[in-house]
């Protein structure tokens, strides 16, 4: 399969790779995926309190390369954003940006889930209201 | 605390060493090459002689079929059998389209049962599954850890509605060796045809048709260095005499089994390719044995948690199937993007869905994900193997550091433990 530019630049040079404290109360975690289905994408985010501006995002992606390049995608676009402007991302830009074929398009839809279940993360740990909303809140490690 | 990975640049990728000419073509469970030595046989059958060998009046014709003929022998001679016993065919996928539905037609009144296993190739599994609509019962058999069927299942499986019994030499993924031999034993005590897909291990292991008690087989030049949409159908002609009905009806080629001008220049190469094998088999297996050695052992003293994929013991020997825990198959290909090799990912697949044969084998579906074959051939050497070793260690290395399974394995997190919003 031939991939574009764009998901061959984040494959081999993926930004905002590795992790943050995720007991951190600042830190918000998503892990969306499963192995058993050839993809897994944790993602974190770094909220600032005051401003609720997404002030570092981070992940790491088990998965093929449109897997990775969507994730690293997303670190990318949700840098510097409010936690609502955040959830107005949606799969299909992801696609675009990536011109993903068909068969990738889950991809972005696991990176979508990814960045609402970090956001719904870190919203739990911080007692808002609407922290219980979205369905597609991710893996929960159960050690 | 904030953790940060360094990614493999371009200019920190281990160089190709000298006299490595990139890509490296490490797939040839695929396809092989074509040796030189076959193409120049195969060369004056598409100009010069270019005759139709059912031609039977003029010299251009007997010039085709005695090349044809001279074929016949060249493949007959590797495997043990009769040159008449060789039926030209176009592929592998052709011929056993062939065994099996000429098998089961034919045999209709004597029987209606087909026996096979979950890890043939599809060319087998879907005819099976055809013949299935038209009121044939098939018994699919598992195989083992290892990858081979356990004789006594196929004992077991046996009625007296079998008619056939297919079950393949090698296998295409984990080049795991059934035992074909003793299949070939059980199914003429019980007096049941036996149909081998032999299309990994002609000329790359010994076979003997008589010896094995093979009553069908099917062969194709591609993976024997030789061209691509020629292959051949053993049929045994005595002790039992086989008959197959066609599946392709015309102008009665073949004896009547398979109609259809032949492929001269191709059937000439597959003869060619067949004799060289039959010379060289020894030397080569040998020779790639130790290759395939190489690359193993170069990849498991560098890496830890990677996992070979079938018997070691009862493989072929240029076969490596290996998963490399906690990164997915597609994105290490990307990664290995100056190496022609395979994987087992669902995302390399046409079906999205990880390989069948590993499941088989009891492979988790998070490790067939995560599998990389290897088919080391004629025209690879040391040099190759090392590099291609040393790119799939650095690129693993690169994607555990990326990926989060593994990062969770690190930190003793039993990963099955988890409960995946995926399942």
């Amino acid at each position: 399969m031939a991939y574009s530019d764009k998901v061959l630049d984040h494959y081999s040079n993926p930004r905002n790779v590795g992790s943050l404290d995720k007991n951190s109360t600042d830190v918000g975690t998503g892990l969306v995926g499963a192995p058993e289905c050839g993809d897994v994408m944790k993602l974190q985010i770094k909220v600032n309190p005051a401003t609720q501006i997404i002030e570092e995002a981070k992940f790491k992606t088990f998965g093929c390369g449109s897997a990775i390049a969507s994730s690293s995608l997303a670190t990318e676009w949700v840098k510097g954003k409010t936690v609502e402007e955040a959830l107005q991302i949606k799969n299909t830009e992801i696609v675009k940006e990536l011109a993903l074929p068909p068969v990738k398009i889950h991809c972005s839809v696991l990176a979508e889930d990814a960045i609402r279940a970090a956001i719904h993360d870190w919203k739990k740990k911080n007692g808002s209201a609407d922290a219980n909303a979205p369905a597609t809140a991710g893996a929960q490690a159960s050690h | 605390m904030s953790t940060d990975v360094k990614t493999l640049t371009q200019e920190q990728r281990t160089p190709a060493p000298d006299g490595v000419k990139l890509p490296i073509y490490m797939d040839n469970h695929a396809t092989t090459p074509m040796d030189p030595r076959v193409l120049e046989a195969m060369l004056p059958y598409f100009m010069e002689k270019f005759g139709n060998a059912a031609s039977r009046n003029h010299p251009f014709g007997w010039t085709a079929e005695e090349a044809v003929e001279q074929a016949r022998e060249q493949i007959a001679k590797l495997v043990g059998a009769t040159a008449k016993e060789i039926i030209f065919t176009s592929g592998a996928t052709e011929s056993d389209n062939l065994a099996i539905k000429g098998v089961a037609e034919m045999y209709r009144e004597k029987g209606n049962h087909i026996i096979t296993a979950v890890t043939e190739h599809k060319a087998v599994l879907d005819t099976c599954k055809r013949l299935e609509k038209y009121g044939y019962r098939v018994t699919y058999l598992p195989v083992q850890k290892d990858g081979l069927v356990d004789l006594e299942d196929l004992k077991r499986a046996i009625d007296d509605k079998t008619i056939l019994v297919t079950i393949m030499a090698a296998n295409n993924e984990i080049g795991v060796l059934q035992p074909w031999a003793e299949i070939g034993k059980i199914c003429h005590e019980r007096g049941v045809l036996f149909h081998t897909d032999a299309v990994q291990a002609v000329g790359k292991v010994p076979i003997d048709v008589n010896k094995d008690n093979i009553d069908l087989m099917s062969i194709t030049a591609h993976k024997i260095y030789g061209p691509k949409g020629v292959g051949a159908l053993y049929v045994r002609r005595k002790n039992p005499r086989v008959q197959i009905s066609a599946i392709i009806d015309g102008g009665g080629h073949e004896r009547g089994m398979r109609s259809g001008t032949l492929n001269v220049p191709g059937i000439v190469g597959l003869g060619k390719a067949c004799a060289l094998a039959r010379e060289e088999m020894a030397k080569e297996g040998a020779l790639l044995g130790a290759l395939r050695d190489r690359l193993k052992d170069r990849i498991m003293s560098r890496l830890d948690e990677v996992y070979i994929n079938g018997s070691m013991e009862h493989r072929l020997p240029a076969n490596l199937n290996i998963s490399f825990a906690y990164v997915e198959g597609e994105s290490l290909l990307m990664g290995i993007n100056d190496v022609a090799v395979s994987s087992g990912s669902a995302c390399t697949s046409a079906t999205l869905e990880p390989s069948y044969v590993l499941k088989a084998l009891g492979t988790g579906d998070d490790l067939a994900h995560s599998s990389i074959r290897f088919g080391i051939g004629r025209f690879n050497n040391e040099a190759e193997v090392d590099y291609v070793a040393d790119r799939v260690c650095e690129t693993v290395e690169r994607l555990r550091e990326l990926s989060p399974l593994y990062e969770m394995a690190k930190e003793g997190i039993n990963l099955k433990d988890v409960k995946w919003a995926g399942e």
